[in-house]
């Protein structure tokens, strides 16, 4: 492999990583509010985090570009605030990679809390724990599997993302462009052993990331 | 019965389940056992008392403090109550050590003083050298001491405990039984303990609150409400016809004389902690036989002289409430009891074999 095909499979595995950062805050969040408590509303937060796994990708693509462009409402305050520019940078990656993977590690996350018994936390508050401390204690250690598991196959769902990633950051190289993008370039090229080569890495890193995962979900049962 | 330190008043209904009433339940500060089947609602008063479950209608106070008062919109989290809850699984945490578990509940505290009180508390309890185990690495008996002792190493104000030796095998269970009231008897912290076990209820009881049906049907000093059930309702949730308190006279052989009031019964010593002189004694009728007053020799030990005071009839049975010096309930077909030509008044002889004479010791 050439430094070039290094620095590209580096760049995407550290926008793989960031969008993770973001993803787990959030949907830890999320799904410990989805297992754990009944709210109004429920069922259509429920849809809209599942919606980008069966949305189009270029949709949700689509959709980041208008909310995060200069002009969106959530980008124009970010540019006039912060002086933050998102859309067709590398935050537009992380951005893109987040909210495609997010459904699959809030689907993992949430049955793996669900699969905690609520006696351990009950019981942990009649020791005098506030939710805090019941949560990162007791309910995510006993989770800790299927949350890892999730985390996993979240990472080996954002290095794969396309769709999104090509309408809300485009293919800037050297800035934007991960490795799908790459693969669909350098087929667009011809250039068929660079798009085999970056084909194979991909495929080497999904493997051991879903071959993993698997273990880790199968481990609990 | 002790001065009341929580008084409960509250109802609590699960759909589909029977509504469950506490009637104006008063704990006192010594060890009250909610006694009843399954079903009768004990769990859910004792989840309810320790903030896990939130009551529709009513109130619970502890002391001075109001835990829950549904008028005024209170409701006092578990955490905040400062109960020691040990379930009936125990649900000890299975990723956390020995130590750790039993330490959970002392995180406010400095670590010296976190130490000090984890390691007088598994010395209290005999867990010393498991500090490392993990729950699934421990026997029944080591689990159900490290739930107490994570209960108890926070000084809780009121101590909860679910079934405590449920979960036990046999051997391990009786065992513990009087292990179990020796340890809370040292504590000293008012304790609430749910069993469907007659024997435990007994063994570890001061007050005993029998539940049926979702309400709290007599409420008393152990030996009061099982001597004398105020009702056929209790009796049935009791199960046992005739439970006295008796006074070791003697052992030997195997064999133990026991006075019961005026009279003497012979039972069984085997099973009979060394050194026990106070005792329940518990029959059940059926085990009781009746013979006319003229019969001469028999082979069980205990031959008493009873006049009949009431008869019942109980379908196919009769049951005969019996004076032999103490109450002896007995039960018997009506063929049976038209040949011994049993009336109100008249005079037979009530037998008892000796193994049917079982003596729970009574400890205070």
């Amino acid at each position: 492999m050439s430094s070039a095909e290094w620095q590209l499979v580096g760049f995407s595995l550290r926008m793989a990583l960031a969008s993770l950062l973001l993803i787990l805050p959030v949907g830890l969040a999320l799904a410990w509010w989805l297992a754990r408590k009944d709210w109004r509303g429920k069922a259509l937060v429920e849809t809209l985090v599942s919606l980008p796994l069966v949305l189009p990708p270029v949709v949700t693509g689509l959709v980041l570009l208008q909310l995060f462009g200069r002009r969106g409402p959530v980008g124009s305050w970010l540019h006039t605030t912060f002086n933050y520019d998102v859309v067709f940078t590398w935050r537009a990656v992380v951005l893109a990679l987040a909210t495609m993977s997010l459904p699959l590690f809030v689907r993992a996350a949430r049955t793996a809390f669900e699969e905690v018994d609520e006696k351990f936390e009950q019981l942990a508050r009649t020791l005098g724990a506030g939710e805090w401390r019941v949560f990162f204690t007791i309910t995510l250690p006993l989770a800790k599997r299927g949350v890892l598991a999730g985390t996993l196959l979240a990472f080996a769902r954002a290095l794969g993302e396309f769709g999104a990633t090509i309408m809300v950051a485009g293919n800037i190289p050297g800035q934007t462009t991960t490795l799908p993008v790459a693969i669909y370039q350098a087929v667009e090229n011809g250039e068929d052993v660079h798009a085999w080569t970056l084909a194979g890495v991909s495929a080497v890193i999904a493997f051991a990331a879903v071959f993993i995962s698997e273990k880790l979900q199968r481990r609990r049962k | 019965m002790t001065d009341a330190i929580l008084t409960a008043n509250f109802s609590k209904r699960f759909s589909g389940g029977p509504e469950i009433v506490t009637d104006d339940l008063h704990i006192g500060s010594g060890i009250t056992v909610l006694f009843g089947a399954s079903g009768s609602g004990k769990t859910t008063i004792l989840r309810c008392l320790a903030g896990l479950e939130r009551p529709e209608i009513g109130t619970i106070h502890f002391g001075e403090e109001i835990w829950f008062d549904a008028g005024r919109n209170i409701f006092l989290p578990s955490r905040k109550r400062g109960v020691g809850f040990v379930p009936q699984d125990y649900a000890l945490f299975p990723h956390l050590t020995v130590a750790r578990n039993v330490g959970y509940g002392l995180n406010d505290l400095p670590a010296a003083e976190r130490t000090v009180r984890e390691v007088e508390t598994l010395h209290w309890l005999g867990l010393e050298g498991l500090e490392n185990r993990l729950p699934r690495e421990l026997s029944g008996g080591q689990q159900q001491r490290v739930a107490l002792a994570r209960a108890v190493v926070r000084r809780p104000r009121l101590l909860l405990l679910d079934e405590p030796l449920a979960a036990l095998d046999t051997p391990t269970r009786l065992r513990l039984r009087g292990e179990l009231r020796q340890l809370l008897r040292q504590l000293g912290i008012p304790t609430i303990l749910v069993t469907h076990d007659r024997i435990e209820a007994l063994a570890l009881g001061d007050d005993v609150v029998v539940l049926h049906g979702g309400r709290n049907v007599q409420h008393g000093a152990v030996p009061g409400v099982f001597s004398r059930p105020v009702n056929l309702a209790v009796a049935e949730v009791i199960a046992v016809e005739t439970i006295q308190l008796g006074h070791i006279l003697e052992v030997r052989d195997g064999l133990a004389t026991v006075a019961v009031e005026a009279a003497r019964l012979t039972a069984l010593a085997t099973d009979l902690p060394a050194g026990v002189r106070e005792v329940y004694v518990c029959i059940r009728a059926e085990d009781v036989i009746l013979m006319r007053a003229d019969t001469i020799q028999s082979s069980p030990r205990n031959r008493l002289v009873a006049t009949v005071r009431t008869l019942t009839r109980e379908g196919p049975l009769v049951r005969a409430s019996l004076d032999c010096g103490f109450p002896l309930t007995a039960l018997l077909t009506r063929p049976a009891c038209e040949e011994l030509d049993l009336r109100e008044g008249g005079q037979l002889i009530a037998l008892v074999k000796a193994p049917q004479v079982h003596l729970i010791p009574f400890a205070r």
